[in-house]
């Protein structure tokens, strides 16, 4: 990307360029760029082995890239690791919806949020009472949370017990959990039935009317085309074209990637 | 009280308590060692295979201070601090490795300290003793403690108050159950409407003692645990007021106060916002460094903590012993430790010291039962002892995967 066209708009929440990462001979991302604007839904598409995930990996640190830079609200995040970067507000979904199964729903909730006092050892020990409060709170907001994706009569059950979709939600609203600035959405309507699907848009677009920014992997087009303000294709693990998604849509390389020549 | 005198003067009886007394010590002692392992593995999931080291530590600082003149109780912190450094020197070098590779490394780590204690010379005061000599003669707790009325009966009381919140644990398992009944009686009534309107009958009078039947049986085992919690309690009643004719009654309050705070401190981290964050390193450690969690240090947190609590294990095993050689800490420890949770149920503290308890009780009826039943000669009989002990533990997992009080519905579920 040309500077010129840093300054003609706001400064992005999360901006890559040159990632690159080879596994063996394999160039899984090679020398891709990406901008999230503040506020937006942005997507990311391109067809299987595409890189998509790769990149999804290097941006949250959870794979080293060779090359490339991420800046992420303002400052450079790549040398951190990957639990700090979550807790600069970065907070990443699996595309194999990872729910920690023996625990409960409520408390797969209640681990998301950040920085709790009952999470020191010593704290624990000594300010007990403080303690139970926080958790009161965090008890009060993960319920709100998780009322607001139907699984309130899940609380008490083990993660474990969920459906596939539930799982997704619970993901998705445990991200939400950690008040995060971005949350990276690996494939949110993979495995879902279309009814659970137009849930977990609606769910994104509320959540995106009240501030938060969202990265979105997707192969569902119905999904990346009523969500997304902008639009990233990737191929081969290179950039292909960005652009809103009318434009991306219908732009010859994208339909190309996807259909062959 | 008064024929309680009469009682305990007949020598057979003594002896009774005595061994019942020491039996409580070492199920203390092995309760507390597994406990360590079942914050290690039960909740955070971490294999490890060199328990035994930290007990060994923890044995050897402790008496190595205490001869030279250290009071015992910091002797005994200094020993479970030592342990403690352990397991954040293992953390630091391993815990960047797959788990498997954990394993291997720490037994490794345990044979290489009983082959440290055994080949080199220990520095003891005056003269350095080689270790296989092994260390005899330090100073143990309570011996030269005669205790007045008052102490006596302070000690029971505290033993007391122990054993009242145990029949109080085993009281509110036993009323548990009833949301466990439910539970059965729901799943029933869905069977039931799949079933022929002829053969209902026959099933409804099956669904009466199935749904009752979880209920009757806490009640039956509840009742027959508090029974056997009574055996030692009294023994230790006994021990306590006749303290100068029992040379255990001492160690083994001390052992019995140990476990229950430890258990009780443990029970607190396992249900708090810490040890949420270990469930979940055990469960997918990738989704707990997702959400912001420093893995790595939660980790290192784990195994001193495990470690430290097999360290003040290693120190009360010193003392009940009354001296200590590198043999006793084999690899074979380790995985006694590692039966024990398994029998009483991964994660589960309460389970953990069950498992310590069943093989305990095992251990000393098979010594003086086999011997009358099976015809064999001492060497193959205790060989035979830990084989029946395989046995054992292979039919529970079959019959009971989940152990003796781990939950069912945690092994069906779908990662």
């Amino acid at each position: 990307m040309e500077p010129k066209d840093l300054n003609s708009q706001p400064i992005p929440l999360l901006s890559a360029s040159g990632l690159t990462k080879t596994f063996g001979g394999i160039k899984a991302v090679d020398n891709a760029d990406l901008e999230v604007a503040q506020g937006s839904i942005t997507g990311l598409i391109g067809p299987n082995g595409a890189g998509k995930t790769t990149l999804f990996n290097l941006l949250s640190n959870f794979i080293r890239p060779d090359r490339g830079w991420v800046i992420f609200d303002g400052a450079p995040v790549q040398h951190l690791l990957p639990y700090q970067i979550a807790l600069q507000g970065m907070v990443r979904t699996f595309q194999v919806a990872r729910t920690l199964s023996r625990l409960t729903v409520l408390e797969n909730m209640m681990l998301g949020a950040q920085k709790q006092d009952g999470e020191n050892f010593w704290r624990l020990q000594f300010q007990p009472w403080a303690i139970a409060k926080e958790q009161q709170i965090l008890r009060e907001q993960a319920m709100t949370l998780l009322e607001s994706v139907g699984l309130v009569h899940m609380a008490h059950e083990y993660a474990g017990a969920l459906s596939g979709g539930q799982r997704k939600l619970l993901e998705m609203a445990r991200a939400l959990m950690t008040q995060p600035k971005l949350i990276l959405l690996d494939e949110p309507a993979a495995g879902v039935n279309p009814k659970l699907i137009e849930h977990i848009c609606d769910r994104v677009m509320t959540w995106n009317r009240e501030g938060m920014t969202f990265l979105i992997i997707e192969h569902n087009m119905d999904v990346i085309m009523s969500l997304c303000d902008r639009v990233w294709v990737m191929a081969e693990g290179r950039n292909l074209v960005h652009g809103t998604p009318e434009e991306v849509q219908h732009h010859p390389q994208v339909l190309e990637a996807y259909l062959g020549k | 009280m008064l024929d309680l005198n009469a009682l305990t003067n007949d020598p057979a009886i003594i002896g009774w308590i005595a061994y019942i007394l020491f039996l409580t010590v070492s199920t203390a002692i092995f309760a507390l060692f597994s406990l360590g392992l079942n914050l290690q593995w039960g909740l955070t999931g971490l294999i490890n295979f060199g328990l035994v080291a930290f007990m060994t530590l923890g044995a050897y600082t402790t008496v190595l201070l205490s001869m030279y003149g250290i009071p015992l109780v910091v002797a005994t912190l200094a020993g479970a601090l030592v342990a403690a450094l352990l397991g954040w020197l293992i953390g630091l070098s391993t815990l960047r490795l797959r788990e498997d590779y954990l394993a291997i490394v720490t037994i490794g780590v345990s044979e290489l300290i009983r082959l440290i204690v055994n080949n080199q010379d220990l520095p003891t005061p005056n003269t350095p003793t080689p270790g296989a000599f092994g260390l005899q003669g330090y100073p143990l707790p309570l011996t030269d403690f005669n205790p007045n009325a008052l102490m006596k009966w302070i000690a029971i009381a505290l033993l007391t108050l122990v054993v009242g919140a145990c029949y109080w644990k085993l009281g509110k398992w036993v009323v548990k159950s009833r949301r466990g009944r439910f539970v059965e009686y729901s799943r029933e009534k869905t069977n039931n409407s799949e079933v022929k309107p002829a053969r209902t009958k026959v099933k409804s009078q099956k669904s009466f003692v199935t749904r009752y039947s979880p209920l009757v049986l806490r009640i039956i085992v509840g009742i027959i645990a508090m029974l056997l919690i009574f055996i030692p309690y009294a023994a230790g009643v006994i021990g306590l007021y006749n303290f100068t004719d029992y040379e255990k009654a001492g160690l083994m309050l001390i052992s019995v106060l140990v476990l229950a705070v430890v258990v009780w401190r443990l029970e607190v981290l396992a249900r708090s916002p810490w040890g949420r964050v270990l469930k979940a390193i055990r469960e997918d450690e990738e989704v707990a460094r997702a959400l912001g969690k420093n893995v790595f240090w939660y980790k290192l947190q784990a195994l001193m903590l495990g470690g430290a609590i097999a360290g003040v294990s290693g120190a009360l095993y010193a003392w009940q012993q009354t001296s200590v050689y590198p043999n006793d800490f084999q690899p074979q420890t380790t995985f006694d430790a590692w039966i024990m949770v398994i029998l009483g149920g991964a994660g589960n503290n309460f389970g953990t010291i069950l498992g310590a308890v069943v093989f305990f009780a095992y251990d000393s009826a098979t010594r003086f039962i086999l011997p009358k039943i099976v015809p064999l000669d001492d060497v193959r009989l205790s060989a035979f002892r830990i084989m029946v002990i395989g046995l054992l533990l292979m039919v529970l997992m079959i019959w009971r995967p989940q152990g003796i009080l781990g939950k069912k519905e945690e092994l069906t579920l779908g990662k």
